[in-house]
């Protein structure tokens, strides 16, 4: 038998942690098969909205892990999927989480979110697959004419790797927020045979009640951040106090400027004619493919001095630091439609 | 004011207590409008003016606007998602936008007004605490916003707010505003509406949106923001009836975890506690709660919306689909259930059609036994004639189905009470239904 958990006095708002609900310690519970064997407490059984969209995205995790046959999720070591990685951790916890992780390496990502993603990866003790974009170039999946993008490249890889394995449920870190084609995604999106998708044909998708049919062949992608902003995700990231990569806090960096954004000094990514190399103060506001991906100049060293940053910031993080959005207005809309994250 | 209390990560819980996150709470509303009642444009301000647009967002449209020869910068750019909507100019699905104010961050359900599109202003009421209905000063009370709000009132949406926009062209004349409010008024008693609020607005000029408006001096109530920044909506839940539809069975398997066995769900009513007489349903098994886990650590008590991990004495059969509620107040299993269904699809329902159904964490098969009425959205009259349901269409419904649901009244529980229904061939989403 266990002790009862104390109840504490719950007007009074004593071992309020910020961010999250009241916290109260009480003793410890005699199974001691918790690592922190306390007592949550809500005044007025309210939960912050950061707890109702951890609530929320616990439900998505539960319901794939549970009506899909073979789900994935796939992580890029940035900061949406290390929120997602979190998440599922917390939905199945004290099990490991039931389904494997899959990146879509581009050849051209940044160390640093490597290092990331292994350790996460070793943490969790969960199994990585990763697609090669190389590899896909090499085994004729994909063709790379020398103007195509690795980002665009990824989404063949991605496809085949989602086929070759036999993939019925993708997890991507999509938010509603980053961009006006995301704003109407569902949460569970489906994808045809050959996994686009169809922005006028969507299921409609009521209370929490979402419909996970699909037919051989077909996937579902499931982004269970829809309705987190990019502020929520930071100070999720302040709260739980996970690894994040490095190249997201400021640091020292060699770079040039290419049509308007500060890009990474690379042997991926030669200077023309005309840019010049100078080293900066900066870091990253999204991680992706390093020859694409921008840095902005900052001082912010910390998750407490990103948030300052980003809540006073006038450029959506896609505008500011993603060059493969901003070849059309309708960029991201078509790459969604061919079966974009 | 406790980060000095907990010491391993002090400073960081400082900054984000002053930055209010553990205090901000969450509204989501929807929105409902014609095409010309200015809904985008209103959307567009509440972003713009909360700070939620980005420069590169403004700019974008500024620019667009400009090419397109408008006078003004047309907020309503600024939400058109999907190509083909900026080239009809049109919404055509629902959108879902984000801002914040200090205290609340607001998630909005932007659904279009058209006829056709009945199906998209449920989904978005579906999960809103709030429904925006808007209506143009100049034609009044159209049949599209008494449909609104119908649909508002059969979602049991908790809270409306009836807006009456372009206030700034008809002189802003209390008497106009005077008389829709008077009109709609008498057409709400009608419906379950427990809250309403009337503000008359100009979303172009920017009157009663953010900041009370100086061309309305004979207005005595809040602006808009005001009013979504501060209605109460924490009392909306159900704390009473005790649910937890069981979504996951957790078991680690594992050296240090060897008998761990947690149903893991989101709470969908009521309060849950430790050591809480329980019984599962629909086995009608009973025991109490050993702990409830939320993570790593336990918790004393677990209420809507939490999802948290439930472990009980003893080692009874629980799996997913089935209710843990509490002894003395659960629901009762039926396999016969009456319901008002909104149909979505254009193959018309009909009596003796077989549908897949989701409810809560249930699936099962429904066999459509009759169609009693169909409800006319703009009338409210109900025709017993009708034997089927076209597409928009929304009418009472019995269904037999072949595994007993767990579930309330839909007035009673929003989360127990809904249903969807699916076309088993398709396997797209073809209903929704809340429980009467």
């Amino acid at each position: 038998m266990q002790v009862p958990p104390r109840r504490l006095d719950r007007a009074s708002g004593a071992g309020t942690l910020p961010g999250s609900a009241p916290v109260a310690f009480t003793e410890p519970v005699t199974e001691g098969r918790h690592r922190h064997p306390m007592t949550v407490t809500h005044a007025d059984y309210r939960l912050s909205q950061l707890d109702q969209l951890e609530a929320e995205s616990i439900h998505i995790f539960r319901e794939v892990a549970a009506e899909f046959e073979k789900p994935v999720l796939m992580f890029s070591g940035g900061k949406d999927s290390i929120v997602m990685m979190r998440l599922a951790e917390k939905a199945f916890y004290p099990a490991k989480i039931p389904f494997p992780v899959l990146q879509v390496d581009t050849g051209y990502d940044f160390p640093e979110v490597l290092e990331t993603r292994d350790n996460w990866v070793n943490r969790l003790g969960t199994r990585l697959i990763v697609a090669s974009v190389e590899q896909a170039i090499a085994d004729g999946v994909v063709v790379d004419d020398g103007k195509t993008s690795r980002n665009r490249l990824q989404i063949g890889t991605l496809l085949h790797a989602i086929e070759e394995e036999g993939f019925t449920a993708a997890f991507g870190g999509g938010r509603r927020d980053e961009e006006k084609a995301r704003a109407k995604e569902r949460v569970y999106s489906h994808r045809d045979d050959f996994g686009q998708w169809d922005p006028k044909n969507q299921r409609p998708e009521l209370w929490s009640l979402y419909n996970g049919r699909i037919h051989g062949g077909e996937h579902m992608r499931v982004f269970p951040l829809s309705n987190w902003t990019e502020l929520d995700i930071w100070h999720y990231l302040a709260q739980e106090q996970v690894e994040i990569p490095s190249i997201y806090y400021s640091h020292q960096r060699r770079v040039f400027l290419r049509d308007g954004m500060l890009l990474s000094e690379s042997e991926h990514n030669p200077c023309k004619p005309g840019e010049e190399v100078v080293e900066k103060t900066v870091r990253f506001r999204t991680v992706g493919d390093l020859t694409l991906t921008g840095c902005v100049e900052s001082e912010a060293d910390t998750i407490e001095k990103i948030i300052e940053e980003i809540a006073v910031a006038r450029v959506t993080e896609r505008g500011a630091t993603r060059g493969d959005d901003r070849f059309s207005e309708a960029a991201m809309e078509d790459r969604k439609k061919e079966g974009y994250f | 004011m406790a980060a000095d209390q907990d010491n391993e990560t002090g400073s960081t819980q400082h900054t984000l207590d002053e930055l209010g996150v553990g205090s901000m709470d969450l509204l989501r509303f929807a929105t409902a409008g014609s095409v010309d009642d200015g809904k985008s444009t209103l959307i567009g301000r509440l972003l713009l003016d909360s700070k939620a647009i980005f420069e590169d967002q403004l700019e974008a449209v500024e620019a667009t606007s400009q090419s397109k020869g408008y006078d003004y910068t047309d907020l309503a750019l600024l939400t058109d998602g999907l190509r083909s909507e900026r080239e009809q100019g049109i919404t055509i699905d629902v959108a879902y936008r984000y801002f914040a104010t200090p205290s609340r961050k607001f998630i909005i359900a932007d659904t279009p007004g058209h006829v056709q599109y009945t199906r998209n202003m449920v989904t978005g009421a579906s999960t809103a605490d709030l429904g925006l209905v808007l209506v143009d000063a100049r034609q009044g009370l159209t049949e599209q916003s008494r449909r609104h709000a119908v649909l508002l009132s059969l979602l049991r949406v908790p809270h409306m707010v009836l807006a009456i926009n372009k206030m700034d062209l008809v002189d802003y004349d209390q008497a106009v505003f005077d008389r829709i409010h008077r009109e709609f008024t008498s057409f709400a008693t009608k419906l379950s509406i427990p809250d309403l609020e009337v503000i008359p607005i100009s979303a172009l000029k920017g009157d009663n949106v953010v900041t009370r408006s100086e061309h309305m001096p004979w207005y005595q109530g809040s602006s808009l923001m005001h009013h979504l920044e501060n209605v109460h909506v924490a009392s909306d839940r159900d704390l009473i009836d005790a649910r937890l539809p069981v979504q996951y069975v957790v078991r680690p398997k594992s050296d240090e975890f060897h008998d761990y066995r947690g149903y893991a769900g989101q709470v969908a009513g009521g309060v849950f506690k430790p050591g809480d007489e329980v019984i599962v349903l629909p086995s009608g098994l009973t025991s109490r709660i050993a702990g409830i886990d939320l993570f790593d650590r336990e918790v004393a008590e677990a209420f809507p919306p939490m999802s948290v991990t439930l472990r009980l004495e003893d080692d009874v059969d629980v799996s997913r689909g089935d209710m843990i509620a509490r002894v003395k107040n659960a629901p009762k299993p039926s396999q016969d259930i009456d319901a008002m269904v909104c149909w979505m699809t254009n193959k018309p329902l009909q009596p003796r059609q077989k549908l897949a159904i989701k409810h809560t964490t249930r699936t099962g098969r429904a066999l459509v036994k009759d169609v009693q009425y169909r409800l006319d959205v703009n009338t409210l009259h109900r025709d017993q004639d009708a034997g089927e349901l076209g597409l928009n269409e929304i009418g009472r419904v019995q269904l037999r189905t072949t595994v007993p649901l767990l579930c309330d009244p839909y007035a009673k529980n929003r989360t127990t009470g809904s249903f969807i229904l699916i076309d088993e061939a398709t396997g797209v989403t073809v209903g929704a239904g809340m429980i009467t």
